[in-house]
C-alpha cells in the first residue's frame, strides 16, 4: 500500500477523551486504505473506535474519514452513529440473538436506500462463504462462523468505511487465518477504508505498514 | 367439579377484571420498567418508591387512596365523570383499576429485570447499522425483553385474580359487578351454610393461580431457550 501519493488523508483522527482516570489523546492521520490501530490492552483502542463510530463523544477533537466529517468539536458537528455510515465489526460479534443469520445480514441493509448500497446479500454470502448458515440462529454458530456473519452484516449496511476490533480474538489459528484472508480481500477487492485494531504485530505487519500507535 | 350459574358468573367476572387490569397495566409497566432500567434522572428513586408503594402499603390504604383520587369527588374521578362520562367507583372497571394498581409493581419488577438483561451493546450495534434510537428499541430491546413481558403479564394476572383489600375498599362488594373470587369467598364465609361454595371457589382460585405460575415459567423457559439464554427465573 503506498501512502504518500494522495494529499487527502483517509483517516484523520484527533480526539481527547477521558475514560475513568485515563486520558486518551490521539492525533493521527493516515493515507492508507487499511490502517492499523495498535497498542497494549487498556490503551483505549476500543474507546477510540467507539468515538469514531459515534457511540462515545470525545471531549474535543475532529474525526474525518474519507473526506466526511463525522465529528468536529470546534464546528459543533457530531453525527449520530446511524448517520456515520460505519461498518463496525465488534470484538464479540454482537449478532442479534433473536434473529437468524439471514435476518441479521438484512438488518442494516433494510435501513439504507438501494442507491446507497454497494453490495447485495448474494454477493456477501458468496464473498464470505456463509450460504449454508442463513437459517441458523447465532447461538448455534461457531466463533469463526459468527465472525464472518458479523462482517457480512456490516458490509450490507452500506458502510463507507469499516472498523474492525481485534477480529481474530478467541479464534483458533485456522479460523483466524480465514478471517485474515477475508480482511485482505476487503482491502484488495472492495477498496473500502478499514481501521483495524489489534495488539498482535505479526497480524498487523501482514496487512499494512500504516500503523497508528496508542500508548498505555 | 360443578359450579352453579352464579358461581360461574363470579369466575367469569374475575377473569374479565384481571385480563383488563393486566392488559391496561402492561404498557404503563413497560414504560416505567424501561425508565427505571435505562435512564438516570433526578427523582428516579422517588419514582421507584412510588411504583413499589402498592407492594408495601396495606391494600386497604391503596384502596382508600384510589377512592380519594378516583372517587366521584376526587380530582381525577370528577374530571373523568364530567369530561369523559366515566365512573369507576362501584363498577367492575373500578375493580380492574384496583387490581391494576396492585399488580403494577410486580409487573414492573419482572419487565425491568428482563430489560436490564438486554445487552446494551446490541442496541449500539443496531445504531451503527443505521437504526435510529426508536427503531433500535423496537427491533432489539423490545423483542429481547419478551420473556419479562410474558412473566410480568402472568404474574400481574395472578395478582389481579387474588386482589381483595384495595378492591373491596374502592369498588365495594357488589354482586355481579365487583364481587370477584376473593370477595365472593369472603362473603361466603360470612354466610351460614356458605362453606361448600367457599370450598369450590377457593379450589378454582388456587387452580387459576397455579396455572398462571406454570404458564409463566413455561413461557419464560421457552423464549429463553430460543434466545439461547438458558432457563429464565424472572419470578
Amino acid at each position: 500500500m503506498s501512502s504518500e501519493m494522495s494529499s487527502e488523508p483517509i483517516f484523520e483522527i484527533k480526539l481527547t477523551r477521558r475514560v475513568g482516570d485515563r486520558l486518551i489523546d490521539l492525533n493521527a492521520i493516515s493515507h492508507a486504505p487499511l490502517t492499523a490501530l495498535v497498542g497494549p490492552s487498556g490503551a483505549g483502542k476500543t474507546t477510540t473506535l467507539n468515538c469514531i463510530a459515534g457511540l462515545l463523544k470525545p471531549e474535543r477533537g475532529r474525526i474525518v474519514v474519507a473526506g466526511r466529517v463525522l465529528f468536529d468539536s470546534a464546528l459543533k458537528i457530531n453525527l449520530p452513529p446511524e448517520k456515520r455510515r460505519v461498518g463496525y465489526i465488534f470484538q464479540q460479534g454482537r449478532l442479534f440473538p433473536h434473529l437468524n443469520v439471514a435476518a441479521n445480514l438484512a438488518y442494516g441493509e433494510k435501513l439504507h436506500a438501494p442507491e446507497e448500497r454497494w453490495i447485495t446479500q448474494g454477493e456477501v454470502v458468496q464473498f464470505l462463504g456463509i450460504g449454508h448458515l442463513l437459517d441458523r440462529l447465532p447461538v448455534t454458530l461457531s466463533g469463526g462462523e459468527a465472525r464472518r456473519v458479523a462482517i457480512g452484516r456490516a458490509l450490507l449496511s452500506a458502510p463507507k468505511f469499516l472498523l474492525m476490533d481485534e477480529p481474530l480474538t478467541s479464534l483458533d489459528a485456522a479460523r483466524g487465518e480465514e478471517i485474515l484472508r477475508v480482511v485482505e480481500r476487503i482491502r484488495d477487492e472492495l477498496a473500502l477504508p478499514v481501521l483495524y485494531v489489534s495488539h498482535a504485530m505479526t497480524e498487523v505487519e501482514r496487512l499494512t505498514d500504516s500503523v497508528i500507535r496508542l500508548e498505555a | 367439579m360443578l359450579l352453579s350459574a352464579s358461581e360461574w358468573a363470579i369466575v367469569a367476572l374475575s377473569l374479565k377484571v384481571s385480563l383488563v387490569a393486566m392488559a391496561a397495566t402492561l404498557p404503563v409497566a413497560y414504560g416505567l420498567a424501561w425508565l427505571l432500567a435505562r435512564k438516570r434522572f433526578p427523582g428516579i428513586l422517588l419514582l421507584d418508591a412510588l411504583v413499589h408503594l402498592p407492594l408495601v402499603v396495606p391494600p386497604v390504604v391503596t384502596g382508600w387512596l384510589l377512592l380519594i383520587l378516583f372517587g366521584r369527588h376526587g380530582p381525577i374521578g370528577s374530571f373523568m365523570e364530567d369530561h369523559l362520562g366515566i365512573v369507576l367507583v362501584f363498577r367492575w372497571t373500578g375493580a380492574a383499576l384496583a387490581a391494576a394498581v396492585m399488580a403494577l409493581p410486580l409487573m414492573v419488577r419482572a419487565i425491568r429485570l428482563s430489560i436490564e438483561s438486554v445487552d446494551r451493546r446490541l442496541e449500539e450495534a443496531a445504531r451503527t447499522l443505521g437504526a435510529r434510537p426508536l427503531r433500535a428499541f423496537l427491533t432489539v430491546t423490545l423483542p429481547l425483553s419478551v420473556p419479562g413481558i410474558l412473566a410480568g403479564s402472568v404474574l400481574g394476572f395472578a395478582r389481579s385474580i387474588g386482589e381483595f383489600g384495595a378492591t373491596i375498599t374502592f369498588a365495594s362488594n357488589i354482586p355481579g359487578e365487583t364481587r370477584t373470587l376473593p370477595l365472593a369467598i369472603y362473603t361466603g364465609l360470612q354466610m351460614p351454610g356458605g362453606e361448600e361454595m367457599v370450598t369450590r371457589l377457593a379450589l378454582i382460585s388456587v387452580g387459576l393461580s397455579i396455572a398462571a405460575l406454570v404458564a409463566s415459567e413455561w413461557l419464560v423457559r421457552r423464549s429463553g431457550a430460543k434466545l439461547g439464554q438458558g432457563g429464565g427465573h424472572v419470578l
